[in-house]
């Protein structure tokens, strides 16, 4: 298969261009930053979405999905990255979505998975404790009591909490914090009593809270797959997430790029126009040069999901560690090239830094993803 | 993956004969020594003669020119299975991948069919007078003059960098035939016989000692008519375009040989070790070592990338100079790297107390300062990328 798109895949991708036009400008940005929702996404268009189908792209056709590919998904994500859509496709779709499939029961599947196919039900896995991506520090424990577990402990930057009709919990039944062995995954409602939601309001105005469990219980029924054994599912759901965020991140970096280049087309100094400035120009080659290299390995990474590769750990480390570094660089330079302008609220391209910067930091910056890329490649 | 039949029946005849013409001599382990130089070199030539033979050093151009007369799709197999079985590359050669595209497209019937077939069997060898001593980036402000005196041009001036020019057969030199007309419109294109009376080389050494440069001196040289590659003045956008094969062919370096030298984590654990989480035993080495593997991948991927956007007309023609840019800079960083890595042992420049492997990284860390600057160097490059792929005003 050629890393280009086929025939259906640029349709999709024409589609989801003409849709994300139409119903995404980026002012939405500053709308729901300034505007108090703390759902901070807008439901009416995910409901649209789900419509034409993109919220169940990658889930089978049994549970309502179109059971298409990580290529075709990525295509969409791309668009959306392009506008800073906010949407909860990493928080419903590639992280409790993918978990549900991968670990849930037959029960949980059908229980979940048509409803977010539908845009009807969001959901969010809660994993992370420390501020650093590093899956495995647990310290959020369950203990087990007559009819259930109870969970005691705190999860911060849990995507999508706010407004979630059901949350994935990761908390340790055994061993000691660091250890794979012994976490667990638990379904949760989110007026559970003990549980205690504190929205964060982040650098992208995403959706995003702490949750505080003080002893909330939940029946036995409500582990998801093996005691102990979600390790096992939750490696392969964070390369499909950091495989999705990474083609979303791809777009937002080449929107920030393709906008600095119009800019430097644009604005005039010293009676010429700055593209036309050798110190910029080489340093927009290089730009141009970083962005086609992450493209290659987002693009390589989706397609190893799809084709169910061995290296697909490795391919999606090595895109999403080159594509945060890249994310980063063009952050910073077209800040740097729209000169005061890019300073102020106003101008949008201070939106792309900011979204760039916390894509570039969920699921593991460049040092996480490099140091697995060395371990994978066996050195 | 599904490939129509007749392509399945190629790949399998091409498999089959690399198995069986790929001399066993060669078929070592990576990083291995103690061959005799000489006898690797005359087991090479046999494998070149032989991949020449069956048209496989030119496998796009039509049988009638020497080449295998391969599809573009039969190409991509051929190479993939040349990779595959880890066979050494056929050395970059200038009549093969710099002048023979162009001399199929422009050349004359004649000219074709004297020059090509001799390419294609690899039996005249060609070397490139572009560069002057005054005329380096600026290439077209060169100064070398052909002046018409009847049936002859005849050429005055020097070459530099003129690789090879000291075994060439031949030459495609770059002339002045106008003193008048602006300095990219007076430029021709010529193909220069390297025996011709008042042509004299002389090898340049370089950081990294002896090399294959050399520079040429045309002291009255007479050049048939003939012997003009395209229009009287056109010799620039003919230049240009062979440029373009170059570039391709420097970015293309850096990916290496599989079966000559170590690769980087090889390399790194060979001389530093693992700890007992089996890995390298220096923390700041394995993050350079992995974000070097990691840039070749994704520039491998772009190529290939680029390839199939190509196939399916998409892309620009100056995506070359993308990878010329960034191929040499990671090849410079890799010879870097290496010399971090042996430390004391990669600042060795000859003898005993040394070894061999080791000699040659310092020498080839010296001669890799060079792909940033040859074939354009890449402040051109940026400026060909700026100007030509992102429309950046001049």
């Amino acid at each position: 298969m050629a890393l280009v798109l086929s025939e259906e895949q640029q349709l999709l991708k024409n589609s989801a261009r003409e849709f994300v036009k139409a119903n995404f400008p980026v002012d939405q940005v500053r709308q729901l930053r300034d505007g108090g929702d703390p759902l901070c996404y807008c439901r009416e268009l995910w409901q649209q979405m789900a419509a034409l189908g993109w919220a169940g792209i990658i889930f089978p056709e049994e549970y309502g999905g179109l059971g298409l590919g990580y290529a075709e998904l990525g295509v969409v994500l791309e668009e959306l990255g392009r506008a800073l859509a906010a949407q909860p496709f990493l928080s419903t779709v590639l992280l409790a979505g993918n978990t549900l499939l991968l670990g849930g029961s037959e029960a949980q599947k059908q229980r979940w998975l048509p409803g977010i196919c539908a845009g009807e039900s969001t959901l969010a896995l809660a994993f992370q404790e420390s501020g650093r991506f590093s899956p495995w520090q647990v310290e959020t424990r369950a203990e087990v009591v007559a009819d259930g577990f109870c969970i005691s402990g705190e999860k911060r930057f849990v995507l999508g909490a706010c407004g979630a009709d059901q949350l994935l919990v990761l908390a340790r039944t055994s061993g000691a914090s660091g250890e794979k062995e012994g976490l667990s995954l638990f379904l949760m409602a989110p007026d559970t009593p003990g549980l205690e939601t504190t929205p964060q309001r982040l650098l992208d105005s995403r959706n995003a809270a702490v949750l505080n469990f003080d002893k909330a219980t939940v029946p036995a029924s409500q582990l998801l797959g093996e005691l102990g054994k979600a390790a096992e599912i939750l490696d392969i759901v964070f390369d499909c997430a950091s495989a999705g965020l990474n083609a979303e991140l791809l777009g937002t970096l080449s929107e920030a790029f393709e906008r600095t280049l119009d800019y430097l087309k644009t604005r005039q100094q010293f009676g010429a126009l700055i593209g036309s400035f050798q110190a910029l120009k080489h340093r927009a080659a290089d730009m141009f040069c970083e962005c086609e290299l992450a493209a290659s390995l987002t693009l390589e990474a989706l397609r190893a999901l799809d084709e169910r590769r061995d290296d697909m750990p490795l391919m999606v480390s090595a895109a999403k560690a080159r594509t945060a570094d890249v994310a980063n660089l063009i952050g910073r330079e077209s800040v740097q090239m729209f000169g005061g302008i890019g300073m102020t609220d106003e101008e949008d391209i201070g939106l792309y830094m900011k979204r760039a910067r916390v894509a570039e930091i969920t699921l593991g910056d460049s040092s996480y993803h490099r140091e697995r890329f060395a371990s994978l490649s066996g050195f | 993956m599904n490939e129509p039949n007749e392509l399945e029946q190629f790949r399998s005849t091409t498999a089959q004969w690399i198995e069986q013409h790929y001399p066993q001599q060669l078929r070592s382990s990576p990083g291995a020594e103690g061959q005799d130089p000489r006898q690797l070199k005359s087991h090479e030539q046999d494998w070149l003669t032989r991949l020449a033979e069956r048209g496989f050093l030119a496998p796009s151009w039509p049988r009638e020119y020497g080449g295998a007369g391969l599809s573009s799709e039969q190409v991509r197999i051929l190479n993939q299975e040349l990779r595959s079985a880890l066979v050494r590359s056929p050395p970059i050669s200038a009549g093969l991948s710099l002048l023979g595209p162009v001399l199929l497209e422009h050349g004359t019937a004649e000219q074709k069919a004297r020059h090509l077939p001799r390419i294609a069997h690899n039996t005249v060898s060609w070397c490139q007078g572009y560069s002057e001593p005054g005329s380096g980036s600026d290439l077209a402000s060169l100064s070398t003059r052909a002046e018409l005196v009847g049936d002859e041009f005849v050429v005055n001036g020097q070459k530099i960098w003129t690789s090879h020019a000291d075994s060439a057969d031949w030459m495609f030199c770059l002339v002045r035939t106008d003193r008048d007309a602006s300095k990219h419109e007076g430029i021709s294109f010529l193909l220069i016989d390297m025996t011709t009376p008042g042509i004299s080389v002389a090898p340049i050494r370089l950081i990294s000692g002896p090399s294959a440069f050399c520079q040429t001196f045309f002291d009255d040289v007479r050049v048939p008519k003939d012997n003009i590659m395209g229009q009287l003045g056109q010799g620039w956008t003919l230049a240009k375009q062979l440029l373009q094969h170059e570039r391709q062919a420097l970015g293309s370096i850096g990916r290496g040989d599989a079966r000559r030298a170590l690769t980087l984590p090889e390399l790194a654990i060979q001389e530093m070790g693992l700890n007992t989480q089996q890995q390298l035993d220096d923390p700041t080495i394995r993050d350079r070592v992995a974000q070097c593997e990691l840039d070749s991948l994704a520039l491998r991927l772009t190529m290939s990338r680029s390839a199939d956007e190509a196939r399916a007309g998409r892309g620009s023609p100056h995506i070359a100079s993308m990878f010329k840019l960034y191929g040499s800079e990671l090849t410079n960083r890799r010879h870097e790297l290496m010399i971090s890595i042996r430390g004391a042992d990669g600042i060795g420049w000859e003898g005993e107390g040394f070894t061999p492997a080791a000699l040659r990284t310092t020498r080839q860390w010296l001669r890799a300062k060079g792909n940033s600057i040859e074939g354009g160097s890449n402040e051109i490059q940026r400026n060909v990328i700026a100007k030509r792929v992102l429309d950046l005003p001049e």
